[in-house]
């Protein structure tokens, strides 16, 4: 009997990847341990090893195919000697199961669709993903301003953990592109003193998560010093990575900061959810002559938006932006998310509810002018962020909203966030846990007493 | 005389300026006036906050002058200095207006922080003092960054981090040293060995205690110093400061030293005896030590006079001014907090 060999998945959110190059052809024989294609994803190449002995009876996807979905059969192996036995599973390793059918929904790569006040019409744009956004921001101020420079794990010659320095060692050395040890704490306090002295580090985590290591020097030292010294020393540093839940990575690998962060005057804290948004505001940060928090996501490194096509796109830091107009009911939200929110008003729209979707983008300053104007017109709110609920982001909006806006709410404002628990590991388990579409579609309706 | 003595890790270039580069005469009476002025400047502190003029916590440097004093001799310009929260000996030292010093104590708008940070948080960039930390262990991977600095701008400065023997047992301290050694950087670390990490003794809360030899797994050359002897102290900053700048990377200096009074005002340091306090100070004292010196080379008691009372004039005006200065104005609450951007 044949077994199919299936497209692996390589990384807890791999969907898609190209098959590069096949190392054997039909009709070879193959054991358990044997190489036997590459594949690529936007971050890494793999080899795919048989795990079964047999002989290739068919390739079924050429060799240079892109986008390819984890699980398609890529190849049928004939296992025609008896001592094979019939393997169900797929026949290829490494066999990482693709994130589980009730995971949350992917983000709405169309969201660009919706009109960007801010890009004058005509505007030409490109198609890019956040994680080339990003790399070309950092990139482009590299060009710009040799003080520029970029330290963390992975960054230099693995081409960032999740790609995002790809080229830069090659573009600009290894003196501004720097490799550094495991030690967060020690190389974060390295870039706040570079930075005291006058450069402009860009320190990369690989996660947030690990950036607690780090927290005393980027809150003690990068953000405090400049008052404690009258003034006279100043960190202008980004620290970046990606922040918030991936795809069962459990507890220690999946937390939202936008809340830790944003409680600390002297940082400013910076969210994006496109492409567009992730560069102009990577740039603008760099620019700045404050310590920058930049809070990326790995779930949307991959996602293709338009970005205007000019020649420096700068997004300014702390405003707010409509994502959708909506007259009935207000989301406020950041980062990924946003994607979900987008999605909920759709669901809503079909039931006669408009959603006004508004994404905040920097958590901190926070532009609750833009959401207090919002909540002006629908007199209904409900945030959505990814983290924790108690003392967090949404916490902080209904705060200020009923502080300036209590006599334009028509109901209590509601919050939808991530479960009071940490992240579980089981598929359903974690759906559980964060929010979701149907979550945010529910907490609009209640506002709208539907 | 120079009471130097070679660590353990890689070998250092035993250098023969050593003992007479700094017996010249008048660079000891500027050494005298420098450590008295830390000294008296200090007493004068503590006095403040006895009557209240100085709040929260506030560290004396009384008995470590030698260091901050001798290490600042070997200083070129534009090399930093960096340290924790017992920074008043380096910011005088380097040379910072002991007016401002003082008036930051009292929390004034005439403080070189205009009353903002304290005595723990004070920096000038004008002199390369970064800071005044009050986190233990922050300006060692903070200083090593300084010298990153100097690093990729080739600039040929070295950046001096100071810490205690306390901090020297902090883990950031170890990721320093590791990038500090594997990417050659200029920088010096100081370790000021008082031997008591607020009440703990250095027996007691490190497993070796040498601490010039905590960089030997990271093939860090250290050496022992008396930090009690101000000409002991600048020819082995010297020799450690030529290793960093000529592009050998970190050196590590442990200055074996002795803190006079508590760890802050508020320690009654009932963790040693009183004799043992009273024999470092009539057998090891940095100041009564170079004044022997002085002594040697027929500088009298008379002769001093004229600094003392310079000293004397210094550190009254600065207590003056301290007490004086209005606190700062309450628009100064939201000041400093962000810079303009530029765009």
């Amino acid at each position: 009997m044949s077994v199919d060999i299936l497209m692996p998945a390589l990384s807890p959110t791999m969907e898609e990847g190209t098959l590069a190059k096949w190392l054997v052809k039909e009709g070879d024989t193959v054991k358990a341990g044997d190489v036997i294609a590459e594949i690529e994803t936007d971050k890494a190449t793999m080899e795919v090893e048989a795990v079964d002995e047999g002989v290739i009876e068919a390739l079924l996807i050429a060799a240079g195919s892109e986008n390819v979905k984890v699980n398609t059969p890529i190849a049928r192996l004939s296992g025609e000697d008896s001592a094979a036995p019939s393997a169900p599973a797929p026949a290829a390793e490494p066999v990482v199961q693709a994130p589980a059918v009730a995971a949350a929904p992917a983000p709405i790569s169309a969201a660009s669709t919706f009109a960007d006040p801010e890009i004058p019409a005509g505007t030409p744009m490109k198609k890019i993903t956040v994680r080339d956004a990003l790399r070309d921001a950092m990139a482009e101020e590299m060009r710009r301003d040799d003080k520029v420079f970029l330290m963390g794990e992975e960054v230099a010659q693995y081409q960032g953990a999740y790609k995002v320095s790809r080229d830069l060692l090659q573009e600009f050395g290894d003196k501004r592109v720097i490799d550094t040890p495991i030690t967060e704490h020690g190389f974060a306090g390295l870039g706040v003193g570079a930075a005291m002295a006058g450069l402009k580090p860009i320190v990369e985590f690989m996660t947030w998560n690990f950036a607690m290591q780090a927290i005393d020097q980027i809150i003690n030292s990068a953000a405090k010093t400049l008052y404690m010294s009258g003034g006279q020393i100043k960190s202008s540093i980004v620290f970046r990575g990606p922040n918030g839940a991936a795809s069962r990575v459990g507890a220690q690998h999946s937390q939202d900061y936008a809340a830790w962060y944003g409680n600390v005057p002297g940082l400013k804290v910076i969210a994006p959810y496109d492409a567009a948004d992730a560069k102009g505001l990577m740039k603008a940060a760099i620019r700045d002559p404050n310590p920058i928090v930049f809070l990326e996501h790995e779930m949307m490194y991959g996602h293709e938006f338009d970005i205007p096509d000019v020649e420096d796109w700068v997004v300014p830091i702390g405003k707010a932006k409509v994502r959708r107009p909506g007259n009935d009911v207000t989301i406020a939200t950041y980062s990924r998310m946003v994607g979900f929110a987008l999605q909920a008003a759709e669901e809503l729209a079909k039931e006669g509810i408009e959603a006004e979707v508004v994404d905040l983008r920097t958590i901190r300053p926070m532009d609750h002018a833009t959401i207090l104007e919002s909540v002006k017109k629908t007199n209904r709110l409900v945030t959505v962020e990814e983290g924790w609920g108690p003392m967090g982001v949404g916490a902080e909006i209904v705060a200020r909203i009923t502080e300036f806006g209590f006599d334009y709410l028509d109901a209590p404002p509601l919050r939808v966030h991530q479960e009071d628990v940490p992240l579980p590991y089981a598929a359903n388990l974690e759906a559980l846990s964060l929010p979701s579409v149907a979550k945010i579609v529910k907490a609009a309706k209640t506002v709208c007493y539907r | 005389m120079a009471r130097t003595r070679k660590g353990e890790a890689p070998a250092v270039k035993a250098d023969a300026t050593g003992v007479n580069a700094f017996v010249g005469k008048d660079e000891l009476l500027k050494f005298y006036q420098d450590m008295l002025l830390i000294r008296r400047f200090e007493e004068r502190a503590g006095q403040l906050y006895g009557m209240g003029l100085i709040g929260g916590f506030c560290h004396l440097y009384i008995g470590q002058e030698a260091i901050a004093v001798g290490m600042q001799s070997i200083k070129v310009k534009g090399d930093q200095i960096i340290t924790g929260y017992r920074d008043h000996g380096h910011m005088l030292a380097a040379g910072m207006d002991p007016k401002e010093v003082m008036a930051e104590l009292t929390g004034r708008a005439g403080g070189s922080s205009h009353g903002k940070g304290g005595s723990m948080h004070m920096f000038d960039i004008e002199t390369g003092f970064y800071g005044g930390h009050g986190i233990v262990g922050a300006q060692v991977s903070l200083g090593t960054g300084l010298a990153l600095n100097n690093h990729y701008r080739g600039n040929g400065n070295v950046a001096f981090a100071y810490f205690g023997d306390g901090a020297a047992n902090q883990g950031q301290v170890y990721e320093s040293f590791n990038m500090a050694q594997l990417w050659k950087l200029p920088v010096v670390y100081v370790i000021e060995n008082n031997q008591y990490a607020m009440g703990t003794s250095v027996e007691r809360s490190a497993s070796e205690t040498a601490f010039h030899k905590r960089g030997v797994s990271f093939r860090i050359p250290g050496e022992e110093v008396d930090g009690m002897d101000v000409t002991a102290v600048a020819e082995a900053g010297a020799r450690a400061a030529e290793h960093a700048r000529s592009g050998q990377g970190p050196f590590i200096l442990e200055m074996k030293t002795y803190r006079y009074r508590g760890h802050s005002m508020s320690d009654p340091a009932k963790y040693r005896t009183k004799d043992e306090v009273d024999n470092v100070k009539q057998t090891r004292d940095p100041i009564d030590h170079l004044k022997e010196r002085l002594a040697a080379i027929g500088v009298t008691e008379d002769d001093l006079k004229g600094i003392d009372a310079e000293v004397k004039r210094i550190v009254a005006e600065a207590a003056e001014f301290a007490r004086t200065s209005p606190e700062p104005d309450p628009s100064e609450l939201y000041t400093d907090v962000y810079l303009e951007a530029a765009q």
